[in-house]
């Protein structure tokens, strides 16, 4: 009796710091984008108003330009180059990722552990340290305030994490699978693609949605080498929202949600590889 | 026609050439087995016959073909793995169908072949799992299901029991063994085991540091160990060898050991050896027994006395553990009874089946 009872109070317990864990980690979550149906006066409203009043798709209308309000801000051009930029930057980083983790998985070569050491220590430098030389290179190449820019950057920036974690992953699929595929009568080539890539999918899709998020939010670098609707990206963007004595609250939380949703959506879309990406949960047969 | 030749054939990685000059000439549905103690180049040679590794020097050729530059694929092999690399991702009969799949086999020859590879290892209720949900013995089917659903010309094993416990490993050993007879084709298989080469092979071939020691048939192997190496590593228990050197005495050359010991030369062996030269002797357990307790003895038979320091039952048979001359010894003893330690019995030595080894170069004198 005594011992259930105190293993319920345990439960009770765990549960209880988990929710506050979570309250205190999502509340600014989800004030934003609670804000961001809000307007502006009853989020500027003093004393405070906790419980909303009037929620409504005004702001978004607002700044994709529909409705009554009008604001001058581009937030579609910024969105659809802050797609372009992270999904090219992702495609790129994971088709690298894929050829040197598996190169690095499967293959010997000299001074394979100094070049790995290498990518790994090229992961601490902080980005922004390395901002006034590539905006000096950029300049001279041309590059500044451009898409191409951004995506050359980014896939550098994501080539060493994903090519550490696709590694991980070839290396627990034993090399007699792609062996044994090719006495079955497969090329190297389809080996790969038959049978070590469908079990090494988890490790790219984790690689890949961590590439994506670091380059959709990423806002040093871009805030430093992008200028206008051609390359700047939505975190960017949020910084219109402020001019020299207001702050745009609601439309800053609008964008807000507008960044945050499609991220979601995709760790969604992929959250089950995104815990075997993490626990590297093996793919022993 | 399935036969296998290996030319001369070397294997480096980087500057260490690990296999050294072999030759072997495999026959059409011939079941030879490599075995040899771990690290002497047996899945090596056995890799660079499939084409998973590349051939150093020499050449090899299946089925009068030469195959070094050849991709795995076009061989016309199959390969059963260590551990057997089913596809994680795939049923039972996906993997079973996989190879067909990649030929474009129609959907009706590759159900009818993987159906049929299914009966003869009798897997037909395991076809709808995946690997994950299978136990050792089981994977063990489906990967020789998976290499036999072909038909290719060649079968490759490598070690492939050596995952499973002690009991399924016998009853597999003996499946690999009618699986050959019902579908004939050439195998070589791969073992450190010297009972599965022994139980399993046409021909066997004992490969030491990258060298082939021996080729012959599992008992001509067993019976005449060119040197000291197989002599120890085929049969078990291992063979006694004891040094000693010749000496004449009584008008006859006998082997004279530690502390006065002798024991005359085999006669068939009197004239390949010379006064003063050292040699070991060599005999099964089984060829020294207590009077008594032994099997009939043909040829000469050669009388001593031992101490008997431990008895190990095995039931039919009893290992007896005694020392000689300073060399640790094992014999055998038949019609079991209980045997006390220290207790002193009179031995018979089957004389003819005894070995003399040089001292020096470990070969045998049987020449
Ligand atoms: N990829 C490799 N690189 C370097 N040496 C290797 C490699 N594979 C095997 N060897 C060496 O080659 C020798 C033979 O190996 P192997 O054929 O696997 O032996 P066995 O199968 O008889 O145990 C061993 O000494 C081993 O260390
Ligand atoms: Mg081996």
């Amino acid at each position: 009796m005594a011992m259930i009872t105190k293993k319920k109070i345990g439960t009770v317990a765990t549960w209880i710091m988990t929710f506050l864990l979570m309250i205190v980690i999502c509340l600014p979550g989800l004030w934003v984008v609670l804000t961001g149906f809000r307007p502006n006066r009853e989020i500027l409203a003093k004393p405070a108003i906790w419980i909303p009043e009037n929620l409504s798709l005004d702001n978004f209308a607002k700044i994709f330009g529909f409705g009554a309000e009008q604001i001058a801000i581009p937030v579609p051009a910024y969105f659809t180059n802050s797609l372009v930029i992270a999904l090219t930057s992702t495609f790129i980083a994971l088709l690298i990722g894929m050829s040197g983790g598996y190169a690095f998985a499967r293959y010997r070569f000299k001074h394979k552990n100094g070049y790995f050491l290498g990518l790994m220590l090229s992961r601490t430098v902080p980005g922004i340290a390395l901002s006034l030389p590539i905006f000096m290179v950029w300049s001279k190449l041309g590059l500044i305030d451009t898409k191409l820019g951004m995506i050359i950057i980014y896939v550098a920036l994501n080539i060493p994490f994903t090519i550490w974690l696709i590694d991980g992953f070839f290396r627990q699929i034993p090399k007699e699978m792609s062996e044994a595929a090719q006495v079955d009568g497969c090329t190297r080539w389809q080996a790969f693609w038959q049978i070590e890539f469908p079990l090494a999918k988890s490790g790219v899709a984790s690689a890949g949605i961590f590439a994506f998020l670091t380059s959709w939010n990423e806002y040093a670098l871009a805030s430093q080498l992008t200028r206008s609707t051609d390359s700047k990206t939505l975190p960017v963007g949020l910084m219109d929202f402020t001019a020299q004595f207001t702050i745009d609250w609601a439309g800053m939380s609008a964008m807000a949600v507008i960044i945050i949703v499609p991220a979601l959506i995709l760790t969604f879309l992929v959250q089950k590889h995104l815990i075997a990406g993490l626990t590297f949960g093996g793919v022993k047969g | 026609m399935a036969d296998i030749q290996l030319n001369n054939v070397t294997k480096n990685y980087g500057k260490l050439e690990v296999v050294h000059g072999i030759n072997l000439d495999i026959e059409h549905n011939e079941f030879v087995v490599l075995v040899g103690p771990s690290g002497c180049g047996k899945s090596t040679t056995l890799r660079m016959i499939a084409g998973l590794e590349e051939i150093t020097g020499g050449e090899i050729s299946i089925g009068g073909r030469v195959v070094n530059d050849l991709a795995p694929r076009k061989r016309d092999i199959s390969m059963v793995f260590q551990n057997y690399a089913l596809y994680p991702h795939m049923t039972v009969r996906e993997n079973l169908g996989f190879g067909l799949k990649i030929a474009k086999q129609s959907k009706d020859i590759i159900e009818q072949r993987v159906n049929e590879a299914a009966a003869i290892l009798s897997i037909e209720d395991l076809m709808d799992r995946t690997p994950a949900e299978l136990s050792g013995g089981q994977r063990q089917r489906v990967a020789m299901g998976r290499a036999i659903v072909r038909h290719p010309q060649v079968f490759l094993f490598d070690e492939p029991l050596s995952n499973l416990d002690a009991k399924l490993r016998v009853q597999m050993r003996t499946e690999i063994k009618r699986l050959h007879q019902k579908v004939k084709t050439t195998i070589v298989y791969v073992t450190h085991d010297q009972v599965e080469a022994m139980t399993l092979a046409d021909r066997i071939v004992v490969m030491k540091d990258g060298h082939i020691v021996q080729v012959g048939a599992p008992l001509d192997v067993f019976e005449r160990p060119v040197d000291t190496f197989v002599a120890s590593f085929i049969g078990s228990p291992p063979m006694n060898l004891i040094p000693g050197e010749i000496a004449l005495q009584d008008g006859r050359l006998h082997v004279v050991f530690q502390a006065e010991n002798t024991m005359p030369v085999p006669r068939d062996l009197a004239d390949k050896v010379v006064e003063g030269q050292k040699v070991i002797f060599g005999f099964r357990a089984d060829d020294m027994m207590p009077k008594a307790h032994s099997l009939p003895i043909l040829g000469e038979a050669y009388d001593l006395r031992l101490a008997v320091d431990i008895a190990e039952p095995l039931g039919t048979e009893t290992l007896l553990f005694s020392t000689f001359s300073g060399a640790d010894i094992q014999t055998k003893m038949f019609n079991p009874r209980r045997v006390e330690p220290g207790e002193v019995m009179d031995f018979n030595c089957a004389l003819d089946k005894t070995h003399l080894f040089d001292a020096q170069t470990g070969k045998s004198l049987r020449g």
